[in-house]
């Protein structure tokens, strides 16, 4: 059986792709994946009895190190801000690229704890920071002081011990470029280091928390129970910065989601499954289901999504169990067009993600085909025709051609990026200053222009002449040619209509990460939960690679 | 020390404000960057370029000819260079195009360096005295390492260079020679136990 991949035109529709959840091919999972048989070690624990100070820890195989510095400052409380607009935070890192000499520490003393103000070296590989969960943080000390555990209805609220704000990679604020380090075979995959710097912060917030209760009480405090201390993550505030990035890289985007649509192709071509993977998959569903329950927000939209999850997960199980037979062939095939037909869209990329977990021979293989050397497509081929160009248009936007940008809700907002911070914003255009600075992200009103004034230009002009008179549309001639070649390259809706979700951008964007349980604060910005359940470093050598639907929480 | 993520984006940032769209600033960060990549001075140049950019009138060319000269002001390298890589693949069959007056003649390297992939040749560029071979856009070979690139190239050759070797046929010959030591001499068992031996039938 020959299954065809998915239509780009449904799958990168907003809606769908802020649908997405975690799987095996998330970028946290093959991390642990890669790094599972590195040494870990924790290098240096200087600080004091409050908790602030140096620390270091470190990745290591053969020769390469991979070293986390993280510095714990004491900042006042009404200096403790998510927002991006903060210029302190309770903790600052870096992941420095081989073992810290003395005086590396020093100078990223001086430089991490500014972040984007301060200025790294190509040494350093990713920039983060993060602040304490204030209350969850202050009752593990008090309790672990005094010698008990925590409350686990107050952590499994929360989830996590501290949260980052940003975590900066590729070439920021002076970090190294991607290109002096692409040809390391254990980084073959999108934000693996990012996702290590996240993972060493994590248990940095376990020794921390563990250190302040030992000073604060030493003969009588306990440390965090080591399943407790599993079942935290790393939460993580998330702004519209994400959002750009997936527009601005199509080939990679498009990498990312084919991967995840070639392994549900490959599973729903699969004649007969073994008792042993249709045994797990129904497990993990099952177990999943706690995941879903544990969800806490107060996101009336994520509520409402969460619902029609719960519901649909429920009426799925009851399926599986009374009516389906994994006998049969295609097993998978006919439960994905059931799923297309009897439940909602956040249901069915959530079963996706679940169909993966016994095909580690599928996924495996993918996840080396995740990352992209965008600069390879770069060219626009002008020797191409206009009629060639019209036609890509026709065939790949052809939802987005028939939008009328001429009535204000589908051009109501534009994206623009903020003199104080340079992060993008998004903002009403007919409200708002700033729109003759609009950023190149609506690509939907862009396309529609660019094919109008196709409409009226002789069909054999090659492109290079037509750049002539149209170089205002150059992003956009690129981006057709790299959609001819890369189908899920491009979202397939409209980035400035006045219904634009922005959040539904950053949530694919964390879906891919590994997130857990997005929790919106607002339609621009949201809470994540990275790691929850992951294995503890000392673990890492042989651990369950389903711990995601494990994790008691 | 900027990354060349920064110089990237600071270096399309700055050319959309001076008014070149976005898809003409992309071409031009990623042509600074490469001339930074490459240890050419492509930031200061950029910069140079940019403080005159709103005082003097610069020149655009549409379609470019085998010989293209400017009226009173001199080419916009960034414009030149966007419009010859739109071109390339009719510009090729010219063999030598000159040029008069192009403004920071550096900024127009890059485009150059990625029109020689496109093509697959060598492309060596002339001004006064000074000679740049642009390899394939892997790399470019010049003598400016030291020397100040010019605000001015008053005559400009662009020559397509034909793929030759840039080695004698004796010096092949003698490399060859050397290289057919680590051949085995064929005996008779040998040839007859090799891939296709033996077989009667040519269907």
């Amino acid at each position: 059986m020959n299954i065809k991949l998915r239509d780009p035109n449904i799958i990168m529709k907003l809606s769908r792709l802020g649908s997405f959840h975690q799987s095996r091919l998330s970028f946290l999972r093959s991390f642990l994946n890669e790094f599972k048989d590195w040494d870990y070690k924790r290098d240096l624990f200087d600080l004091d009895e409050k908790g602030y100070g140096t620390a270091i820890y470190s990745f290591k195989k053969n020769d390469r190190v991979y070293s986390l510095v993280c510095f714990a400052n004491k900042i006042n409380e009404d200096e403790r801000s998510d927002r991006v607009i903060a210029t302190k935070w309770d903790a600052a890192f870096t992941l420095h690229d081989g073992v810290p000499l003395k005086k590396d520490v020093e100078r990223l003393k001086n430089e991490v704890p500014k972040q984007e103000v301060g200025r790294l070296s190509y040494k350093e590989l990713t920039l983060s920071r993060a602040n304490k969960s204030v209350r969850v943080f202050d009752h593990v000390v008090e309790n672990l002081s005094k010698g008990i555990q925590p409350d686990l209805d107050l952590l499994e609220k929360v989830g996590y011990l501290y949260r980052t704000t940003a975590v900066y990679g590729s070439g920021k604020f002076g970090l190294a470029d991607r290109f002096r380090i692409k040809n390391r075979e254990e980084i073959n995959g999108p934000f693996r280091l990012e996702m290590m710097l996240v993972y060493l912060v994590r248990q940095f917030t376990f020794d921390q928390v563990n250190h302040v209760a030992k000073h604060r009480n030493p003969k009588i405090a306990v440390k965090l129970d080591p399943k407790i201390c599993k079942n935290l993550g790393i939460g993580n505030s998330t702004g519209l910065g994400m959002a750009p990035f997936i527009v601005n890289h199509p080939t990679l985007l498009n990498n990312w989601i084919l991967c995840r649509e070639t392994a549900l192709k490959k599973i729903r071509e699969l004649k007969n499954v073994k008792a042993e993977d249709s045994d797990l998959f129904i497990n993990c569903v099952r177990n999943s289901i706690k995941n879903i329950t544990s969800w806490n927000t107060e996101s009336e939209y994520q509520l409402n999504k969460i619902k029609l999850l719960l519901e649909d997960v429920e009426k799925f199980l009851n399926y599986l169990e009374k009516q389906f037979n994994f006998q049969k062939d295609y097993p998978f095939n006919e439960i994905y067009l059931w799923l297309e037909k009897e439940t909602c869209e956040e249901c069915i990329e959530y079963i996706v993600s679940i169909m993966m977990e016994p095909f580690a021979k599928i996924t495996q293989p993918l996840i080396k085909k995740m990352s992209s050397d965008e600069e390879k497509y770069f060219n626009i081929p002008t020797d191409r025709t206009i009629e060639d160009l019209k036609a890509i248009l026709e065939k790949k936007y052809p939802n987005i051609l028939t939008i009328d940008f001429e009535k204000k809700e589908n051009h109501k907002k534009f994206w623009f990026i903020s003199k104080n911070k340079e992060e993008p914003r998004i903002a009403d255009r007919f409200k708002e200053q700033g729109s003759d600075l609009e950023q190149p992200l609506a690509i939907a009103r862009d396309i529609k222009k660019l094919y109008d004034r196709l409409l009226t230009s002789k069909k054999k002009l090659k492109i290079g002449h037509f750049l002539i008179d149209h170089d205002d549309l150059r992003h956009v001639i690129r981006r057709a040619f790299i959609i001819e070649k890369f189908p899920y390259s491009e979202i397939q809706d409209n980035t400035i209509s006045e219904n634009i979700i922005p959040i539904d951008m950053l949530r694919l964007k964390l879906s891919f990460f590994g997130a857990l349980k997005f929790d919106p604060r607002s339609d621009k910005w949201l809470r994540i939960c990275m790691f929850q359940g992951a294995p503890l470093p000392n673990e890492l050598k042989n651990y369950d690679e389903q711990w995601v639907y494990k994790s008691h929480n | 020390m900027k990354s060349l993520s920064e110089i990237e984006t600071t270096s399309k940032r700055a050319s959309r404000a001076v008014g070149f769209s976005w898809g003409v600033a992309e071409e031009i960060a990623k042509g600074v960057r490469q001339l930074e990549l490459f240890g050419f001075p492509g930031i200061k140049n950029l910069s140079q370029y940019y403080k005159l950019i709103n005082k003097k009138k610069f020149e655009k060319l549409t379609i470019i000819k085998k010989n293209n000269k400017s009226n009173k002001s001199s080419l916009c390298p960034v414009d030149l260079g966007v419009r010859f890589l739109d071109q390339i693949k009719t510009l090729e069959s010219l063999k030598k195009i000159t040029f008069y007056k192009i403004a920071h003649p550096i900024l127009f390297l890059p485009f150059l360096s990625r029109s020689s992939e496109i093509v697959g040749k060598r492309i060596l560029l002339k001004f006064e005295k000074n000679t740049l071979l642009l390899n394939f856009n892997v790399n470019i070979l010049s003598k400016f390492i030291k020397n100040e690139f010019p605000s001015i190239a008053k005559k400009v050759e662009v020559i397509f260079l034909e793929n030759k070797d840039f080695f004698s046929e004796k010096e092949w010959k003698n490399l060859y020679k050397l290289s057919e030591n680590t051949f085995v001499e064929e005996t008779d068992s040998l040839k007859q136990g090799a891939a296709g031996a033996g077989l009667t039938d040519n269907d």
